[in-house]
């Protein structure tokens, strides 16, 4: 692992998107959509069920192929820098990517196992921050929506990725647990990351502004 | 490969394996298909050792064939039902060798499972005892193609809700050549023949497979999540 993976989040991050424009079947969800973020800036995604909101951060984070327009990450276009761009991102999306079979331990210690630019945060104190602490040996399967919402967001905790995409993180949560994000959010931001989200709950109270992009029906 | 690479090839074959045992009735089926499709045939055709010789190497490899086909819609099910498959994807890591690490967890669960089980079923079917280590060897190199040439098959359905059937379609014939040089390899041997050519053809199928279709697989599951 070389000192750039573990190091200090790069004061320059920052994402650029341009006229960005995505189908889904026949229909056109949105186009000339574009955006930019600097460092320690947050955007969140408004819009109606099935405005586009998942298929925008899938988009970005290059899951799913854009129809026309670009995305840039420092400069560089997500084409031509696909390798060091899914390593600065980090992604929870609208399924929690966990193993209902296995401990929440074992879920930790395995999407620890394959990030390319993992912390060595200690895994008791994730599951400390997370507030799933007295669970740690239990079954996924055995936990509630929101606690396994919980087990999914460790894996911002667990790599040091400065950009993150969040598909409708609050879904399921209780307060402490938007409490927690908003905790997650403002920490990130200060660090000087970026951050997508989606949601079309009420924004959560973060110290800083949050950009607005909207995505008509 | 670096280290945080490799660090992801044994994670994703660890936790494979781990969710193998977690589930212990998908561990068990291939094998029970195995052992009990290849036991019906005396009972079915005639107990007379000559018959049986004559079809064993046959029925041993399309049962062994038949019981990887039915495993293999587990390979990504459940990853690309969950979730996991997407992170896999956005994880930066080689997919290719990602794919590799959950084929050899298939195939270390499914078919190793049926090698061993196989010299029993052999003497059973009256298979010579200078042929058996032929068939295990025919095995050892043939199961491998089949879990990975697999892969490909369920990258392309993983996404149809009943996509059973086309996988089927899809693997099927590009299963045929492993079968004709595996069930022909022990055939031959039975007679007491030599079958090193037979042998070489499958470790170059092997070879071939090993290489090329995780890399066509993790295109196809590209394709797929997109």
């Amino acid at each position: 692992m070389s000192a750039t993976d573990s190091g200090p989040l790069s004061s320059a991050a920052r994402l650029s998107v341009r006229d960005l424009c995505c189908w889904r079947g026949e229909r056109c969800l949105f186009e000339g959509l574009s955006f930019e973020l600097q460092a320690g800036e947050i955007a969140q995604i408004r819009g109606q069920n099935g405005s586009g909101k998942t298929t925008l951060l899938r988009t970005l984070c290059g899951l799913t192929e854009a129809h026309s327009g670009s995305i840039s990450w420092e400069g560089l276009s997500l084409e031509s820098s696909a390798a060091s761009y899914k390593r600065a991102l980090s992604y929870v999306g609208h399924f929690d990517g966990i193993k209902l079979d296995l401990s929440v331990t074992e879920n930790i210690d395995i999407t620890r196992g394959y990030q390319l630019a993992p912390t060595d945060t200690p895994t008791d104190s994730i599951l400390d921050r997370l507030g799933i602490r007295e669970f740690e040996d239990a079954i996924v399967r055995t936990l509630s929506a929101g606690q396994r919402r919980r087990v999914a967001l460790s894996r911002l905790l667990l790599s040091s990725a400065s950009l993150w995409f969040l598909d409708e993180p609050f879904t399921a949560l209780d307060q402490a647990g938007e409490g927690l994000i908003s905790g997650l959010l403002t920490e990130h931001l200060q660090a000087g990351g970026v951050a997508v989200f989606s949601s079309h709950q009420i924004s959560p109270s973060l110290e800083r502004p949050v950009i607005d992009i909207e995505l008509d029906p | 490969m670096n280290a945080r690479t490799w660090t992801g090839f044994r994670t994703v074959l660890w936790r494979d394996l781990l969710l193998a045992f977690r589930q212990r009735s998908q561990l068990a089926n291939p094998v029970l298909f195995f052992v009990v499709v290849t036991s019906l045939f005396p009972l079915a055709i005639s107990p007379n050792a000559d018959t049986l010789r004559l079809i064993a190497p046959g029925v041993i490899w399309v049962a062994a064939l038949l019981a990887t086909l039915l495993s293999l819609e587990n390979l990504f099910r459940s990853d690309f039902d969950d979730g996991s498959l997407e992170q896999l994807l956005v994880s930066g890591q080689p997919l290719g060798l990602m794919v590799l690490a959950k084929v050899a967890a298939h195939w270390l669960t499914t078919a190793v499972p049926l090698i061993v089980c196989s010299p029993l079923l052999a003497l059973m079917l009256h298979i010579p005892v200078e042929a058996t280590p032929v068939l295990v060897m025919t095995l050892l190199l043939g199961t491998p193609v089949l879990s990975l040439v697999g892969a490909i098959g369920v990258g392309l359905t993983v996404g149809l809700r009943r996509g059973g059937a086309l996988l089927s379609l899809l693997v099927l014939p590009l299963y045929i050549p492993v079968l004709i040089f595996g069930a022909n390899a022990v055939d031959v041997a039975s007679a007491g023949l030599d079958v090193t050519g037979q042998l070489y053809i499958l470790g170059a199928m092997l070879a071939l497979a090993l290489t090329l279709a995780p890399l066509a697989a993790a295109a196809c599951l590209r394709i797929t999540v997109n």
